[in-house]
């Protein structure tokens, strides 16, 4: 894991300390709300329905046990004995006070953590693959270039006031565990006659808008990866809309412009730029590669014992093969049945810092899909491991399942949101876990958002909700075909919306459509494809 | 009626006009009428307020009161998906009133 230096420790203490100044000044009447909003929101600080909400960043989803371990003791100290793991592999918490908000970010800072550019028109927190470095498909691992980009875009002056925000997603296999298709820039590492360098693909999204990011260049060399991602943002800055916030997104540019023309300016800038050296030293990514190094991997078993079904099924569902043979990389649920998908309370963190030290070289990785990863596990261990994990609660044997839902706050938090999300993901789990259907289902993608905006990335779900204010009374639309993984595609609308109870009831009917279709060993995504929108209309409202 | 609501600046609480000061509790929010704007600008000005703003609300036959938009009744009472965390964690039926 990357250890921060000097020059990283400084430059986020530095910014507390110049927040717990602003934070004062807010407080003392010296600032507006107007004055001090863009400040707070630079620092993750939102201001939510009941509450202050924080936004910390975990760079690309990774973390040790002692940051996991200081994010439960804040939980604890400060907010209501709980965090909410989102789909950008960040952490919220819903009930901050402003006058903790600084000790917060002090107490962050002490783990080499923070809350900078979690809000705001500016580069996010960069995500990745959260099976990254453990994964048995990935040609190297992504992190260092993530990591590389990470300082680069940290208080990059140039793109602090883009036209809206900006999301950068990278990985390294061909199979997409980060959406990356869906990010305004999504990075793929390739390899191409025997040299590895970077695809860009640019002016993805979700949101009102929803566009699968087209491939802009098929290889960057590595030695230019910084540059031909700032040729690529300063385009946008320059000519990104900033008239209509609907508008601003890099995708409607790119969109606009037409890939091709957007590509010409980009090469032009990128020609430009390679003339002025922005690139960082090569030194600089040989230097932060080996915090990414293989840990001490040791031989050892090869399998499990099978004999208890429960402990077979977690490992058939919440495993993830590793390069190493003798390891696997075990997903922790956070959609225990009924419960709040992404939600993990204080001491269910330290659990999970505690097993990731015992069982996972003191590393664990947030999904982008709420749950957590102990992403090198011993299989001898797996036994013990889940019955740890059971026993907290966090052994629900759901990965990929139709129970695995991804959904955002939505009305119950978010002052943004439309309708209620986790309601209906909770009423859904109950629903199919009672009735056993999980299992026949397969690999079954829901995915709920309260609002257009779609956090909870409905638009990429094979069963996609969106809430929406129909006069004052929640409604959802439902749709069906969406993919956010290396077969990207942006989901349909089924027809009119349906209340809470009826939304519930068309998710059924659809599942009972697929199963009726279903040809051999096709997933609910497959049988779409194949029969098309027609016999799940029919089903829905003839 | 006309009813204002906001956050407490320090704790982001939900917090309801109640005529004279402000309260966590929406059953004692005041019709504000015709002063709301102005009252507005005085208690943001005086930072016994964040970010206020006017809703529409009715007085029930009991003396309490409802806003009309859902959003309202959610800050009001607090996230229907953990009533233990809401104004009134022992009262099983409260989080009909929301919807």
């Amino acid at each position: 894991m990357y250890k921060y230096d000097s020059y990283d420790q400084a430059m986020v203490d530095a910014r507390v300390d110049e927040f717990r100044d602003q934070a004062r000044r807010r407080l003392d009447g010296s600032l507006t709300e107007d004055e001090f909003k863009p400040l707070r929101l630079m620092n993750g600080l939102y201001l939510q329905l009941h509450a202050y909400m924080l936004r910390v960043a975990i760079p690309y989803g990774t973390l040790n046990s002692v940051q996991m371990t200081a994010l439960a003791n804040i939980a604890d100290k400060y907010d209501r004995g709980y965090g909410h793991f989102t789909t950008r592999q960040n952490l919220q918490y819903n009930w901050i006070k402003l006058e903790d908000a600084a000790d917060i970010l002090a107490d962050l800072a002490k783990v080499e953590m923070h809350a900078i550019q979690t809000s705001g028109n500016c580069i996010r927190n960069i995500s990745s693959d959260h099976f990254a470095g453990a994964a048995h498909d990935e040609l190297v691992d992504p992190r260092p270039y993530a990591e590389l980009l990470r300082q680069w875009s940290s208080f990059h002056p140039e793109f602090t006031y883009l036209p809206r925000k900006f999301k950068i997603a990278v990985i390294a296999a061909e199979k997409d565990r980060a959406a990356m298709r869906l990010h305004d820039i999504g990075i793929q590492i390739v390899e191409k006659d025997g040299e590895i360098g970077a695809a860009f693909y640019v002016g993805g999204g979700m949101g009102r808008t929803p566009m699968i990011a087209p491939l802009i260049r098929d290889f960057v060399p590595l030695d230019q990866l910084i540059t031909y991602a700032e040729a690529c943002l300063r385009v946008y800055n320059r000519y990104g809309r900033r008239d209509n916030k609907y508008k601003a997104r890099i995708k409607i540019l790119v969109h606009e412009l037409g890939k091709e023309e957007y590509k010409r300016q980009v090469e032009e800038e990128f020609a430009h730029m390679l003339e002025q050296g922005v690139e960082p030293p090569r030194e600089e990514l040989e230097r932060i590669k080996p915090f990414f190094a293989d840990p001490a991997f040791e031989d050892g078993a090869k399998s499990v014992d099978r004999s208890d079904p429960d402990f077979a099924l977690w490992v058939d569902r919440n495993t993830h093969r590793h390069k190493h043979d003798s390891y696997v990389s075990a997903v922790i649920s956070l959609k225990p049945v009924g419960g709040i998908p992404g939600d993990a309370t204080g001491d269910q963190m330290r659990l999970m810092a505690d097993l990731a030290k015992q069982y996972s070289f003191d590393e664990l990785r947030i999904m982008h899909t709420q749950n957590v990863v102990l992403p090198h596990v011993k299989i001898a261990d797996l036994h013990a491991l889940w019955t740890a994990l059971d026993a907290a609660g966090l052994g629900a044997p759901n990965m990929d399942s139709i129970e695995d839902m991804i959904a955002c706050p939505g009305l119950d938090y978010c002052a943004l949101a439309n309708a209620r999300s986790i309601p209906l993901a909770q009423r859904i789990s109950e629903r199919f876990d009672a009735s056993g259907k999980t299992g026949k289902l397969g690999e079954l993608k829901l995915k709920i958002s309260g609002c257009i905006n779609a956090c909870g990335h409905h638009h990429a779900g094979h069963i996609g909700i969106l809430g929406v204010d129909r006069k004052g009374v929640e409604n959802y639309q439902l749709s069906l075909g969406g993919s956010e993984a290396e077969d990207v595609s942006l989901a349909k609308i089924t027809g009119p919306g349906f209340t809470e109870d009826g939304v519930i009831e068309a998710v059924e009917t659809v599942t009972d459509v697929y199963l009726a279709k279903r040809e051999g060993e096709e997933r609910f995504l497959d049988t779409y494809r194949r029969i098309g929108m027609a016999p799940f209309k029919e089903a829905l409202y003839d | 009626m006309k009813v204002l609501t906001g956050n407490d600046l320090k704790t982001g609480d939900v917090i309801w006009w109640t005529g004279s000061s402000w309260s966590r509790h929406v059953d004692d929010a005041a019709d504000a009428g015709e002063t709301a704007d102005e009252v507005l600008a005085t208690e943001e000005a005086a930072r016994r307020v964040n970010v206020p703003y006017v809703i529409e609300a009715t007085r029930e036959a009991d003396g309490s009161v409802r806003p009309a938009h859902i959003k309202d009744r959610v800050r009001a009472l607090g996230p229907t998906v953990r009533p233990d965390l809401t104004l009134k964690p022992k009262d099983p039926e409260a989080l009909d009133w929301i919807i």
